[in-house]
């Protein structure tokens, strides 16, 4: 087997072993949902309902808001009973709508339409549109955005992201262990949208079974091609994903796949798919990794949107360990959170708990100029020089060593001897430079 | 009760390096080349490697605590400096030559300019450099002879009478040396010279070389230790291939052409190795060069560093008045590097003109 990479990247442990072997478990119903109206990028969704109103179990209660907006639906039957802040697994407070339960879990009413297939793209485009499905991932991009590129920049290709190079995550490896026909399913209803020719599905080195299967039930599929891909971070990483399966570079200083005529999904955002254009299905639950060394049973559990993450670890026996970090997503990229009361949104992969040794801080020495953050980069940026820019306000050289192109994925903290904490100098360079952007053009 | 968890910013991993692991295992690969020095030279090449170190890591100290600084001498990177400073004397020299230098390398060439991180050109070259300026018969005459062979590695009794004084007093790279200064050339007569010459690169003295039984510095005089030491810090990824393979490779391609005592292409063929394994070239080039600090930050700074301090070491060899020219080249191209880096900066993923 051939497994095709990028330039640059690193190798952590890929400590998937904690839960790659359990099933998906579906999570009981909590007591109360709590749905922020932000679960996505773009504009918050306005809420359709208030406090008081009851509601059914895949009922739109919130609209998009704006262009770059999402739906958020009801993922339990109950009762309204505020729209207020909330923590957000992001690390921060957003507008929520909070839903008391009830013992019936009645949904709206839902369809079986076999010849989905043959469905217009103007109609499957609705039906996607309908269940506020976005990128489930981590980022939440708006799908239906994704599926409508603008008419004179055709898509050719669809790219499947099954890579998961997030260390610990395995919720987008089971769900292709356990439901490769929904996810085969998506990514035809994805191709005939946009009429691309042909579709990838990329897998990394650490899923061999996965890459059998999914090589398997798409043998006669001439249009469809399993991507066997090397095992690094951040092989999952949309632009390194993309030139890994097709040799296409997407631009830089805020290029979009579509410029080299492509679009990505996430594997879980295909299942979302399939059941919104199938069933007419709102996003309202999604697979997600709980796990840590001090987990007592490590899961994939498949939870409502909106369960709290405490609820979560309950389900996995709590902890062994005193907690030392919690993180919402993967270790790299994701969020640290201080404390268990977030709720799982659309985009929520992961959650995982460190104990008190492995969330240690490390202490920043001077740059060494090791170059190994260069070396890393999978972007060909200059972490340190980013880093030492913005350190000393020097946002021209920020700039040009490429801190908006950034896209956080990491790499370069992770092997910086002198632990240099690059990523969080890339926000503070971001904010400013973003913030100066602004002013100068008002 | 809540637990006090850590939110911080991504990454939340990272791997087992950090600033004591690197500079530490530069210590370890360090350990053949003393190893070999004590070998050939006895435990002065030890006491004064001590001595070195010593001084080294009380001037950090020092410094620091007067600045009220932490004292990171821990870190190790003192110890590599003092290491290197006693690398770059000879057996017979006292304990103040080295004492002097490692005090100067620390003070002047790393904390005056903030410490480890900001030093523009390696401390220990430096020193070196200081050394040479303000005792230049002391770093270059009363060489420490192996307890086994020769100053010069050539076996004497295959020498013509009239140039055994000639070679029993220099090193390898200071009998090449003489060899084309036009008075020892009257004064031995062009053949001696040539058989010399012939001597000088033949299979017994390269072999001497390799090993180590030549007089040099402490540090530099086994190639098969500094080897050894290199091929760890490699293999554990913490010194880059680009900077010694382009240096040396430099040395070797102009040595070549440029090496023998006629002229353009003039040598023999094991002129190339002669060059390398003499003098503090490996030393040099896997050791100091790549001292992260000082050298560029990029894959294509790195092969243009490593070619700059092949031609300077090569141009001072063979057409300067010193025998070797490794530490000024490395400390030339030490200044270069801001100017390197701007130029070779990577042409970021995806690339659109503005």
């Amino acid at each position: 087997m051939k497994f095709k990479s990028f330039n640059g990247g690193v190798h952590p442990k890929d400590s998937k072993e904690y839960s790659k072997s359990s099933a998906i478990e579906v999570m009981d119903i909590p007591k109360k949902v709590v749905i922020p109206l932000s679960q996505h990028i773009g504009a918050p969704a306005n809420p359709i309902v208030k406090p008081g109103d009851r509601v059914k179990t895949g009922q739109l209660i919130a609209e998009p808001s704006a262009f770059v907006s999402l739906a958020m639906h009801s993922s339990v039957t109950g009762k309204v009973t505020k729209i207020a802040m909330n923590p957000h697994p992001g690390g921060f407070s957003s507008m929520a709508i909070e839903i008391e339960t009830e013992e019936q879990d009645e949904w709206v009413e839902l369809i079986d339409d076999a010849n989905y297939l043959d469905l217009s793209a103007e109609e499957i485009k609705l039906r996607i549109g309908n269940a506020g499905i976005c990128g489930m991932g981590g980022a939440g991009f708006p799908t239906l955005i994704k599926l409508s590129p603008p008419a004179d920049k055709p898509i050719d290709t669809v790219i499947l992201n099954g890579v998961e190079c997030e260390p610990y995550l395995t919720s987008d490896y089971r769900n292709m262990l356990e439901r490769p026909k929904d996810i085969i399913a998506g990514l035809k209803i994805i191709m005939k949208t946009l009429s691309a020719k042909q579709g990838y599905i990329g897998i990394e080195a650490n899923k061999l079974d996965a890459i059998k299967l999914m090589t398997d039930l798409t043998k006669n599929d001439k249009d469809i091609y399993v991507v066997p891909l090397k095992l690094k971070y951040p092989q999952g990483a949309e632009k390194q994903l993309i030139y890994a399966c097709t040799k296409r570079k997407v631009p830089n200083k805020g290029g979009l796949p579509s410029s080299v005529e492509v679009v990505v999904q996430n594997v879980g955002t295909a299942i979302a798919i399939y059941e919104a254009v199938r069933y007419k299905k709102p996003l309202i639950e999604r697979v997600i990794t709980v796990s840590g060394r001090i987990v007592k049973n490590p899961k994939n559990i498949q939870a409502r949107v909106g369960t709290a993450f405490s609820e979560l670890v309950e389900k996995c026996g709590g902890t062994t360990e005193e907690i030392g970090k919690i993180i919402s997503g993967g270790p790299m990229m994701g969020f640290a959170l201080p404390d268990l009361d977030a709720p799982v949104c659309k985009t929520s992969s992961g959650l995982l708990l460190f104990n008190q040794k492995e969330a240690r801080s490390l202490e920043e020495h001077a740059c060494l100029r090791c170059g190994r953050c260069v070396d890393a980069c999978p972007l060909n940026l200059l972490p340190s020089f980013i880093a030492s820019a913005v350190k000393y306000k020097d946002w021209d050289m920020a700039e040009k060593s490429g801190v908006m192109d950034c896209m956080k994925c990491g790499s370069c903290s992770y092997v910086c001897p002198a632990h240099i904490k690059i990523i969080q100098w890339v926000d503070i360079g971001k904010n400013q430079i973003t913030a100066m952007r602004r002013t100068a053009k008002s | 009760m809540k637990n006090k968890t850590i939110v911080s910013s991504s990454p939340h991993l990272h791997d087992a390096t950090n600033v004591k692991y690197v500079m530490w295992h530069v210590v370890i690969a360090l350990m053949p080349a003393l190893i070999a020095g004590i070998i050939f030279f006895g435990f002065s090449a030890l006491t004064i490697t001590i001595y070195s170190v010593i001084a080294a890591v009380t001037t950090e100290a020092l410094i620091q605590k007067l600045r009220k600084k932490p004292i990171t001498v821990s870190d190790g990177s003192a110890v590599i400096t003092g290491i290197l400073i006693a690398f770059n004397v000879h057996a017979n020299s006292s304990w103040w030559l080295v004492v002097v230098g490692s005090i100067f390398a620390i003070a002047i060439g790393k904390h005056a300019f903030g410490g480890l991180g900001y030093n523009i050109v390696n401390p220990a070259l430096l020193g070196r450099a200081f050394l040479l300026a303000s005792w230049p018969t002391r770093m270059t005459a009363g060489w420490a002879k192996t307890q086994f062979g020769e100053l010069s590695g050539i076996t004497i009794d295959n020498i013509p009478a009239v140039a055994k004084d000639l070679v029993s007093h220099a090193t390898p790279l200071g009998v090449a040396n003489m060899l084309r200064d036009p008075e020892i050339v009257t004064s031995i007569g062009a053949d001696n010279v040539y058989s010399v010459f012939t001597h000088l690169t033949d299979f017994s003295t390269l072999n001497n070389l390799f090993w180590g039984n030549i007089g040099q510095c402490i540090g530099e005089i086994s190639a098969f230790a500094l080897l050894l030491g290199a091929i760890y810090l490699l293999l554990l990824n913490i010194i880059e291939w680009r900077i010694p393979a382009f240096y040396i490779g430099t040395v070797f391609v102009l040595t070549y052409f440029f090496g023998g005592i006629d002229g353009f292409m003039s040598a023999p063929i094991t002129i190339p190795l002669f060059h390398i394994l003499s003098g503090g070239l490996l030393l040099g080039a896997f050791f100091m060069a790549t001292d992260m600090v000082t050298s560029p930050i990029t894959k294509k700074g790195r092969i243009i560093f490593g070619i700059g301090a092949g031609i300077i070491t090569v141009v001072i060899r063979l057409y300067g008045g010193y025998p070797e020219g490794v530490s000024y080249a490395i400390l030339i191209m030490n200044l270069f590097v801001p100017l390197i880096d701007k130029f070779t900066s990577p042409k970021p993923f995806g690339e659109v003109k503005a």
